[in-house]
């Protein structure tokens, strides 16, 4: 794992896919059911909802869908939510640039990525040019 | 396929966004709301987002361009109800939807398009 990530453990771990437009819905309501059991405050829940929408999006229109594995993890006292999403897609050549506000390829604000970061207490990106992209963010109690 | 009401009210109309949106749903409204503002004659769109537990960029933006589509015919666009939390993390987001106005509930976003449109009234009658 990164070494920009805090220690945890899971409570438990659901993986969803991201194929089809309707999957954004169900990621977004699956998050806020783990959020909610993790004890997030009703703002940090709207955060980590919200990054998940914007990172399950990317997943489906610039990876070619791909899935999300939806964990509850605790670092021994508080909880949270962590979620990875894997895509196997064209992969992202420069993370910077593709981390700058406004930046996009597609059609869209550019702001799906550098807000999920900013929404996130923890954030990790490995991507790998026609291999694909794994992101992971965490939300803590 | 699925739609979402818009109904009239007064020289306005208002959508009430209950669901989940997914993307077709959002692109389906934006053209609904296009055609009705000219079926109409309609001054004002009124968007209750009071149901939605989050806003992200793909709403922002559908927010954003109903509320410049609207502007090109002449029709005021207010975002009206968003929840405190929806806010926070909008701001964070960094959407700030510049182009949309707000209000906190319809009676008070009514109320701006009225006054905005007072306001076309008497100036038109400062040119006669």
């Amino acid at each position: 794992m990164s070494s920009t990530m805090t220690m945890w453990n899971d409570i438990e771990a659901t993986t969803l896919p991201i194929r089809r437009a309707d999957d954004v819905v169900v990621v977004r309501q699956h998050v806020r059911a783990v959020a909610i059991k993790a004890g997030l405050s009703l703002v940090d829940q709207t955060k980590i909802v919200t990054a998940a929408s914007e990172l399950a999006r990317n997943t489906l229109d610039y990876g070619g869908g791909g899935e999300v594995h939806v964990h509850r993890i605790t670092d021994g006292g508080r909880q949270g939510v962590r979620l990875t999403f894997e895509d196997r897609g064209p992969g992202i050549p420069d993370i910077n640039l593709a981390l700058k506000d406004g930046y996009t390829t597609g059609s869209g604000l550019g702001l799906g990525l550098s807000g999920a970061k900013r929404l996130s207490n923890d954030f990790s990106i490995e991507s790998t040019v026609g291999v694909g992209t794994r992101i992971s963010i965490a939300r803590w109690k | 396929m699925d739609r979402i009401p818009i109904l009239k009210l007064g020289s306005a109309l208002l959508v009430t966004i209950q669901v989940d949106m997914h993307d077709r749903l959002a692109t389906a409204l934006e053209e609904d709301l296009t055609n009705k503002i000219v079926q109409h004659n309609a001054h004002g769109v009124l968007i209750d987002i009071s149901s939605l537990e989050i806003v992200d960029s793909f709403i922002g933006r559908m927010l954003d361009n109903i509320a410049a589509v609207s502007r090109v015919l002449d029709a005021e666009t207010v975002v009206v109800g968003m929840r405190p939390a929806v806010a926070i993390t909008l701001v964070e987001l960094g959407l700030s939807l510049t182009g949309v106005k707000t209000a906190l509930n319809v009676e008070r976003g009514m109320a701006l398009i009225d006054r905005k449109r007072e306001s076309y009234v008497v100036d038109d009658d400062h040119v006669e």
